[in-house]
């Protein structure tokens, strides 16, 4: 049949037709314009207002960043040399970049070692942040925060040394009884480690030396953006073991201890922290034994871990309710006791599910430490509005330091969701 | 074959505490409450002592005592004379004031911006992704002291407004914006002014009722009245027609350049540090709720639109009857706990100088009477009744709203 039809006309194309190239207004830049600017007339529209939002935003801020002035000594030097022009002073950041980083008592000699502790931060939180690097890593993660203890505080050696034996011994009798009974290992643990520590109390006076190599650095002269670091980073590690036993405790059948929980977890987040942050100021000191005295920032790390606990245990308690109830049948089918379940099938999982969460709360958390500004801390924020605003050469400077404190905080709370995004996608199993 | 016979029973020996698991959760929780009765002896016993040692006692008798100490924005009649529990009263109200004004505006604003982030159009969706990042990423401390900054670092003193000849005309001839605040006009009620107020009650509910009397009507016969034009003047029409006849019992007040050489006198003073703290909350936790808007939309998967339309629906009525009510499901639960962060974020307003009930009961009474642990506890039992309901609230709600299932 086809050829006679072959024959019988003149000409049969015998390849197909190379596509021609899309119209020029719906290819490239153009195309893309159209579709993603221009598509209707509304959102013609809302993209000019759009454009002219932003040529208004960089017209307002541009030239004020740009022109800024960076080495003058006072805010009267700056304006002078400006002469009402509009722009910025950011040399009161770098003039006060020390205190703004470290706060304004801490000794501009030692400034090296909060500085170290905060490079070997990145060290130290690599192997937990990222598991594709060597396990070996995590030993430096476990020795550090007795050794950026160290850095920060100074003084004697021997007590963060004898503060990880105490560690190490808990960890010990854990390893040798543990295996039988997980409960007798984690008490004895705990007592071995107490004992330790109650040890060290009689012996660190007597053989700390006079001179310690790192001169000791008070509490209270901790400030600036460190002072934010510090109660961001301990309060949100110390928060994490503690959430995760107020949510196994909030699902424990012991009803005695699941309502302790439930009334601990529901109290705290039904108050603002500032209110708790009343309390480490003014209110703790009356319920601990008379004549001791309890280093505010101590008192402050005690109520903020308190707080960040309490809505772990709920993003953990999320995560543990998510979890099909075929996982906890199957751990009890093979036999497992319940922490060896906890341990080995259901908390891997039911982390995992509440990584975002935990991070949104520790990100919550981080900024949370400005409050302490309130309670007269100075912290970052504490700084810019007590001793530099109030200072006679940077009085009245007051756009530069805020937008310092917000670029700061950007900086830090995008880069933990950015994080917290990357190893979601990372820890994705299911097939999509 | 041998018979089954019962186990023999065992005899309770004192190692089945731990190693029995009939006995070992009863174990526990006798530690536990060991612990816990003997950590609040130990710290009942702390009271006692450091109290005895300082001389004073638990007593509540202070909030009679006058406070001693003024406040600017009050929402009920206060002096310097008042009690402290006044004083109190005054701040649980300004909480509340404050925390209803942000959420209203925050909701707005999330919705808007939650909705344009996913608008085909690309510059809008990145600015608003921008907006988000930018004040999710930020501490609202920062924000309510740029913002109450701006307020009374770049805006005019009074003053400008002043005088025969003022730099400045008040805005629209009734408004001023000051360093020290906003200066609005201030309705004063006349004699039937109350009708008036009334009849604008009653009108609103009459607008329920007609929607819902359309509602029945399209259901049942399939008749379709007109929603839009008859609700709005249902609700306009009468409320100005009884103005006008009742004489216009409602005036304003405005704010006089001319009463005073030194201030504003007349209208309302919207204090500086509400309005910061009210606009930071806003957009602080509007960025939240954007994102809970967002997340909500997207979570009605992209079947129901279709089919939808496919039943001939139109874009309007999707969105209403199809989209909507399965995204609210959604949105609802995070939103309120939104409003609650607002709520419990509003007691930053002792940076500003906001009179809260932070800053009054915990702040200024505190520091005077020095009562901290009387202070405190009541602060943290305000906020908790608040807390709570809202949250009883919402387990009702989310009750209502289940998926109803097998």
């Amino acid at each position: 049949m086809s050829d006679t039809h072959a024959h019988s006309v003149a000409f049969v194309r015998e390849t197909a037709i190379p596509p021609a190239p899309p119209p020029a207004t719906e290819a490239g830049v153009i195309g893309w314009m159209r579709q993603n600017l221009f598509a209707t007339w509304a959102n013609a529209l809302l993209t000019v207002v759009a454009i002219y939002f932003v040529y208004l935003l960089l017209t307002g801020t541009l030239p004020w960043i740009l022109g800024g002035l960076w080495n003058t000594d006072s805010l009267a030097e700056c304006r002078e040399i400006l002469q009402g022009k509009n722009a910025a002073c950011f040399s009161v950041l770098t003039e006060r970049w020390n205190q703004l980083l470290f706060g304004f008592k801490y000794p501009d000699e030692f400034y090296w070692r909060p500085g170290i502790a905060f490079i070997l931060l990145f060290l130290a939180a690599a192997p937990v942040l990222f598991f594709d690097l060597p396990r070996k890593l995590l030993l430096f993660t476990a020795i550090y925060p007795f050794l950026a203890f160290w850095l920060i505080w100074g003084g004697t050696v021997w007590n963060p040394v004898f503060a990880a034996l105490g560690f190490i011994a808990g960890y010990v009798v854990f390893d040798l009884y543990g295996k039988q009974n997980f409960a007798a290992g984690f008490f004895g643990g705990i007592v071995a480690a107490f004992v330790v520590w109650f040890l060290a109390g009689y012996i660190v006076p007597a053989i700390a030396p006079e001179q310690p190599v790192l001169e000791a650095v008070q509490s209270r002269d901790m400030g600036g953006f460190m002072l934010n670091m510090i109660l961001g980073v301990v309060c949100v590690s110390l928060s994490l073991p503690l959430g995760i036993a107020l949510a196994l405790g909030r699902q424990s059948s012991m009803p005695l201890i699941k309502w302790i929980c439930v009334v601990f977890i529901e109290f705290i987040r039904g108050v603002p922290l500032i209110t708790l942050l009343f309390v480490a100021n003014v209110v703790l000191a009356y319920f601990l034994p008379p004549g001791t005295t309890f280093d505010l920032i101590l008192r402050v790390i005690i109520m903020i871990t308190m707080f960040a606990s309490a809505y772990i245990a709920e993003v953990i308690r999320g995560g543990l309710a998510a979890l099909p109830k075929g996982q906890y049948e199957a751990a009890d089918s093979l036999g497992l006791d319940y922490a060896q379940a906890m341990r080995l099938i259901v908390l891997p999982q039911a982390l995992k599910i509440s990584i975002p969460g935990i991070v949104n709360v520790s990100v919550g958390l981080f900024k949370d430490t400005t409050l302490v500004s309130i309670i007269t801390m100075f912290d970052l924020v504490g700084m810019i509005r007590g001793p530099i605003l109030a200072s006679t050469e940077w009085n009245g400077v007051y756009w530069e330091l805020f937008s310092f404190a917000a670029v700061l905080f950007f900086i830090t709370c995008y880069g933990i969701s950015q994080y917290s995004q990357w190893l979601e996608r990372r820890l994705t199993t299911d097939h999509r | 074959m041998t018979a089954l016979t019962d186990p023999p029973r065992e005899s309770f020996r004192l190692s089945m505490l731990i190693n029995d698991k009939r006995y070992r959760s009863l174990t526990f929780q006798a530690i536990a409450l060991i612990l816990l009765i003997s950590v609040f002896a130990y710290l009942g016993s702390n009271l006692m002592a450091n109290l005895a040692a300082a001389g004073l006692n638990i007593s509540y008798s202070f909030l009679g005592d006058p406070a001693g100490y003024d406040i600017n924005q009050t929402l009920i009649p206060y002096d310097s004379q008042s009690p402290h529990l006044q004083a109190a009263w005054v701040g649980i109200l300004n909480t509340l004031l404050v925390a209803v004004l942000a959420c209203v505006s925050a909701t707005i604003l999330g919705v808007f911006a939650g909705v344009l982030r996913l608008s085909n159009n690309w510059l809008v969706r990145k600015l608003m992704s921008g907006y988000v990042e930018i004040f999710r990423n930020i501490p609202v401390l920062i924000w309510i002291l740029i913002i109450y900054g701006i307020i009374t670092v770049s805006l005019p003193g009074a003053r400008v407004y002043l005088g025969e000849d003022p730099q400045r005309e008040l805005v629209l001839g009734m408004f001023a914006f000051t360093n020290r605040g906003i200066y609005v006009p201030a309705p004063i009620w006349g004699p039937g002014s109350m009708i008036v107020v009334g009849t604008f009650f009653v009108s609103i509910a009459a607008m329920f009722a007609y929607r819902s009397y359309a509602k029945k009507l399209l259901f049942n016969t399939g008749k379709l009245l007109p929603m839009g034009w008859p609700s709005l003047v249902i609700l306009i029409v009468p409320t100005i027609l009884v103005f006008f006849v009742m004489g216009q019992p409602i005036t304003l007040d405005m704010p006089d350049p001319l009463a005073n050489r030194f201030n504003l006198r007349g209208g309302i003073q919207i204090g500086a540090p509400l309005i910061a703290l009210w606009l930071a909350l806003s957009v602080y936790t509007g960025a939240f709720i954007a994102e809970n808007v967002r997340a909500g939309i997207l979570a009605v998967s992209k079947g129901q639109t279709e089919a939808a339309a496919a039943l001939g629906l139109r874009p309007g009525r999707i969105m209403n009857l199809v989209v909507l009510p399965q995204a609210l499901r959604v949105i609802i639960p995070p939103l309120i706990s939104q409003y609650l962060n607002i709520t419990k974020n509003s007691s930053l307003a002792i940076a500003v100088g906001y009179a809260d009930i932070t800053a009054t009961l915990g702040g200024i009474t505190l520091n005077q009477t020095g009562r901290a642990i009387e202070c405190v506890l009541l602060l943290m039992l305000f906020y908790l009744v608040i807390s709570l309901s809202i949250s009883a609230v919402m387990n009702v709600y989310n009750n209502a709203m289940k998926l109803k299932e097998r």
